[in-house]
């Protein structure tokens, strides 16, 4: 069939224009895309060459080694161990349940960490690392590297871990560091970018949290690229960050450690304290706890144990812990009114053992009375009448005023928590507080150590070393930081009479020495070691009328919440004081009979810097004391870390 | 002009014929190819496997498969059109029994050395059952209603089959590319307004429903359609690919990173990386010049075609001729329009780029059909 020549041409030209009119829509579609290439590579080639950046390169912190802490010797009290830990990203890892089943048949892993692990990736940010298993074994972390391709979301990792090798002996000293919590956050402003690392440790209490800031040191930084999945691919660059500084205390560890063993069963707190440069060669505080427990996360059972424990572990009492100084507080007392010129030389005052003050009968401790008692007599007996008798003489203010040159109600600045500021009450202070005017019963309470007095064992220690030199020395913790010394502690003279401050020493040399000394059983015949002191027994309750006529309850008989504070203040040598000791038991009875004995051990190790020699003990004593030091020998810190065995 | 008017003397025959081949459009498919074996090198991480070896074979057997198709009369494509769709018909209906459903949702049959994609195959077999049937149809008979009701016939049925595969993008292009082919033929303007009219009315009363009580679709259904059209609602589901493949483009800038530089693609933020989204790895690493060259090169095949089309006294010839380009122009017009953010993301390849066989091969066989075109043109004064 031949189709006319007409018709094909037309039907040709039709096409022709109908494909020009379809090429020129393509081509002002090729143009569309043109402009639309030009504008996204050209126009906004910054913002998303930005974006590719940000997609790509991420910034991960180093985080510094943190500083270590060693002792005034160089023994290492707190150390960075490698520890190796399985991290698992919420968002890598898809179904997360399905992932720990699959590391589970890898490695084994301890169900409440993994519990609170998931609980912790429901909480956080879905990128964040999380840790599923601590201080894995290098085996088990290699397991899990091998299988990295089968385990999405789930990396090991390596980092430092704190350790604590003296462990409880520390506990209250250096505190222990801890993951950054919410709460930590909170509390700093500005915080550092390394806080941001999950899990990143910070110092919580004692020197770590208050060091923190030098120990902590300077975050290092590595820019890696990444894959969408947030793998790291390789890394770019790296800069090294600063580690934290190093740290010496000024505690000497094997004292610290004789110490806290000689405390152990009480409820007790003592500090060893340099006269002259105020060094701190011993904060000690019983009982104790192992902060190794607290760096990996304690368990809620171990945690719960501490708290209920009614001897109250977690306190730091030797700073944190206030009480009535009670007959410690005598010297005090004593220098108000020497310093006021109110005792006459030979001065005496008749002790029927009791005194009328404003209406209101005061009692000695000694229903019988001292009869009459000079001050030498009245410090190494204790009589409580002559001080009342003072007190009425000298007033409150005058006294609060010596206590506060002594060092007591001042907050000392050594790096631990909650360093407690104690009281010493002035007029003002009362109205102020209570409502109430002073009455001058209260100033009889104040002058041995009761009523509104407080003391801390650390500001005892203050107290007596300030007596033995004289001087206002202040108490000093930090040895030195990154090797550089640290201010001392010494200082200037207190200004007060010598002659005075002569008749104070050698009224506690008498209270330990002489025979009828409250202290005397805890005497020291070493000469070159003697030591002089003051015994203090603090009531916690009040002993009604009633009471005191049928007798007062002995502190046996009572519950040991209710049962007297007994207190020790000491320095030695008497010749040429070297260290100021202070020792509470609480609720321990009398303060000669259960605190004086522990000071005079702790003085002796001081001293000797090693176990003392039997003889430098009273001869009936020998026996007793050398089964103690057997007992105290087998006494070791609690420990409890990773590679501790390996150690 | 009828293929009965061909005078054989007037094409040239035997091993001659392969001087008389469109070269150019070859030198420009190969050029293309090319730059695809670049980029699946590239997005390999520096390695010919697995990707970039497997599309050079095949790049090689297409082009090879290309010639013989060339050396082929056009008048025996053309007699061979109705055969050819019957076929493509019957291999969509048996992968419906038979098939095997990849990672979209294009179905294939296992022929042992290569996949099939009977869709694929449906967008050439078209475009030649249409270039034939005008071809046959007398002119003054191709606006009449029953005439114009066969050939959309014959674009629906393959359509509505592949729909249910279902593989949305193949089926739109097969639309598209089936209308244009009525379009060139010359079907009267009238039908075109008014279908395009009504497409436009339905998507307005669907969307204008929206929220009254006569809407038209279900409350998800409208979402569905929200972020198919607004990937960038959802940045984490639909939208990650289109911003993950924006941030790629858009960082390559003016120059790009420079070769196996690209960051994107290679560190797998991109998903389809060496298929759909090869764009992206070529723009990222020579970006606007590489990107744009790309653009520049496509549009040349597609004037090739066009002018050999034109130039072409066959109708069969030119309609075929056409209708080829413009699936090829359809092909990486809605692939760029995608991996930029211009369109829904369907699964629609690279053309020549993008690794994948079948359509590779369906391509060259339909680019061998244009050069059989161009070869066996009726010639004067031969």
């Amino acid at each position: 069939m031949k189709r006319p020549r007409v018709d094909v041409e037309a039907n040709h030209r039709l096409l022709t224009r109908r494909a020009a009119i379809l090429g020129g829509v393509q081509l002002a579609f090729v143009g569309a895309l043109g402009a639309r290439m030009q504008f996204l590579q050209v126009d906004q080639a910054d913002q998303f060459r930005l974006l590719a950046e940000e997609n790509r390169i991420n910034i991960r912190l180093i985080p510094p080694a943190r500083g270590e802490i060693f002792d005034r010797n160089g023994v290492a009290l707190a150390r960075n161990v490698p520890s190796y830990r399985i991290v698992m990203v919420r968002e890598d890892a898809g179904d997360v349940d399905a992932a720990v089943d699959a590391l589970s048949k890898l490695v084994t892993l301890d169900p409440d960490e993994v519990e609170r692990a998931l609980a912790e990736m429901k909480r956080s940010a879905p990128f964040l690392p999380i840790t599923v298993a601590d201080e894995v074994s290098w085996e088990d972390l290699s397991r899990v590297s091998v299988n990295a391709p089968a385990l999405p979301g789930v990396t090991p990792e390596v980092g430092l871990s704190r350790v604590y090798p003296l462990g409880s002996d520390y506990a209250h000293v250096l505190g222990y560091v801890g993951p950054v919590s919410d709460f930590d956050l909170e509390r700093i402003e500005d915080p550092d970018q390394l806080l941001r690392i999950p899990r990143f440790q910070i110092g919580k209490v004692g020197v770590e949290a208050k060091i923190e800031e030098n120990l902590r040191g300077k975050a290092g930084a590595r820019r890696v690229e990444v894959n969408a999945a947030g793998r790291v691919m390789r890394e770019l660059d790296r800069r090294e960050g600063t580690p934290g500084s190093d740290l010496q205390l000024t505690i000497d560890s094997k004292l610290q450690s004789y110490v806290q063993a000689r405390l152990n069963g009480e409820s007790a707190s003592a500090i060893v304290m340099d006269v002259e440069n105020g060094d701190l060669l011993s904060i000690a505080s019983a009982p104790t706890y192992d902060p190794n427990l607290f760096v990996r996360g304690i368990s809620s059972r171990d945690y719960k144990a501490l708290t209920e424990n009614k001897y109250r572990p977690l306190a730091s009492k030797s700073v944190q812990g206030t009480y009535p100084p009670g007959s410690t507080f005598k010297m005090i007392t004593a220098m108000a009114a020497l310093e006021e010129g109110l005792i006459g030389p030979d001065e005496t005052v008749y002790c029927p053992g009791h005194i009328e003050v404003a209406g209101r009968r005061f009692h000695c401790w000694k229903r019988a009375g001292h009869g009459w008692v000079d001050l030498q007599n009245s410090l190494k007996q204790s009589c409580d009448v002559y001080y009342y008798d003072l007190a009425v003489k000298v007033g409150i203010e005058k006294i609060s005023a010596m206590a506060r040159r002594f060092g007591l109600g001042e907050r000392h600045d050594i790096p631990m928590s909650a360093v407690a500021q104690g009281l010493t009450p002035t007029m003002d202070w009362k109205s102020r507080v209570h409502g109430q005017s002073w009455v001058v019963g209260d100033t009889v309470n104040a002058s041995i150590g009761q009523g509104f007095m407080l003391a801390s064992p650390l500001q005892l220690a203050v107290m007596t070393a300030r007596l033995a030199s004289g001087t206002a020395v202040t108490p000093r913790l930090i040895k030195t930081i990154d090797g550089i010394e640290q201010p001392s502690g010494a200082g200037p003279s207190l200004g007060m009479n010598e002659n005075n401050l002569r008749k104070m020493r050698r009224a506690m040399y008498d209270t330990v020495n002489d025979r009828r000394g409250t202290a005397y059983g805890s005497r020291i015949i070493e000469d070159a070691v003697r030591m002089a002191g003051k015994t203090g027994t603090s009531q916690v309750r009040n002993i009604t009328a009633a009471e005191r006529a049928r007798g007062v309850t002995r502190n046996e008989d009572l519950p040991w919440e209710r049962r007297d504070h007994a207190l020790f203040v000491n320095f030695a040598p008497y010749d040429d004081p070297k260290i100021a000791v202070a020792v509470i038991v609480e609720h321990g009875g009398g303060g000669s009979k259960a605190a004086a004995p522990i000071a005079r051990d702790i003085t002796l190790q001081a001293l000797y810097g090693e176990e003392p020699p039997l003889e430098a003990y009273p001869t009936k004593d020998r026996d007793r004391i050398k089964q103690q030091q057997q007992v105290l020998r087998g006494i070791q810190p609690v420990a409890n870390f990773a590679g501790r065995d390996q150690a | 002009m009828s293929y009965l008017e061909y005078t054989v003397k007037h094409v040239p025959s035997g091993p001659r014929k392969i001087l008389y081949l469109n070269w150019p459009l070859a030198l420009l498919l190969a050029a293309v190819a090319c730059i695809g074996f670049l980029m699946l090198y590239s997005v390999a991480g520096g390695s010919f496997s697995p990707w970039a070896e497997p599309q050079m074979k095949r790049f090689a057997m297409g082009f090879v498969l290309m010639l013989i198709v060339a050396m082929v009369p056009i008048w025996f494509w053309r007699n061979m059109a109705g055969v050819a769709f019957a076929g493509t018909l019957l291999l969509l209906l048996g992968v419906e029994f038979f098939g095997s459903v990849g990672k979209g949702a294009q179905r294939w049959i296992d022929l042992g050395f290569m996949r099939l994609q009977p869709s694929e195959l449906a967008k050439i077999t078209l475009v030649m059952i249409l270039a034939a049937y005008y071809d046959w149809l007398p002119s003054h008979k191709k606006s009449r209603p029953f005439w114009v009701l066969i050939p959309v016939l014959l674009i629906l049925v393959p359509v509505a089959m592949v729909l249910r595969q279902p593989d949305l993008g193949t089926s739109i292009l097969l639309l598209a590319a089936g209308g244009g082919m009525m379009f060139i033929a010359g079907v009267h303007w009238a039908y075109f307004a008014a279908v395009i009219g009504a497409v436009i009315g339905l998507i307005t009363a669907v969307f204008q429903s929206r929220g009254t009580e006569w809407q038209l679709l279900k409350d998800y259904q409208y979402r569905r359609i929200d972020t198919f059209l607004d990937p960038a609602s959802d940045p984490l589901g639909a939208g990650y690919h289109i911003t993950q493949s924006k941030i790629a483009l858009g960082s390559g800038g003016w120059t790009g990173r420079g070769f196996m530089q690209g960051t994107q693609s290679r560190l797998n933020f991109l998903p389809e990386k060496h298929t759909d989204f090869i764009f992206t790895t070529l723009a990222e690493e020579f970006g606007f010049i590489g990107a744009f060259s790309l653009l520049v090169l496509y549009a040349l095949i597609i004037l090739f075609c066009v002018v050999s089309a034109l130039a072409n006294k066959d109708r069969f010839a030119s309609l075929l001729t056409l209708g080829i380009a413009l699936n090829f122009f359809l092909f990486f017009a809605v692939n760029m329009s995608m991996v930029m953010g211009l369109a829904p993301v369907v699964g629609v390849p690279l053309p020549l780029v993008s690794f994948g066989g079948s359509a590779m091969l369906v391509l060259m066989l339909a680019f061998g059909l244009a050069q059989s075109a161009h070869v066996h043109r009726p010639r004067q004064g031969y």
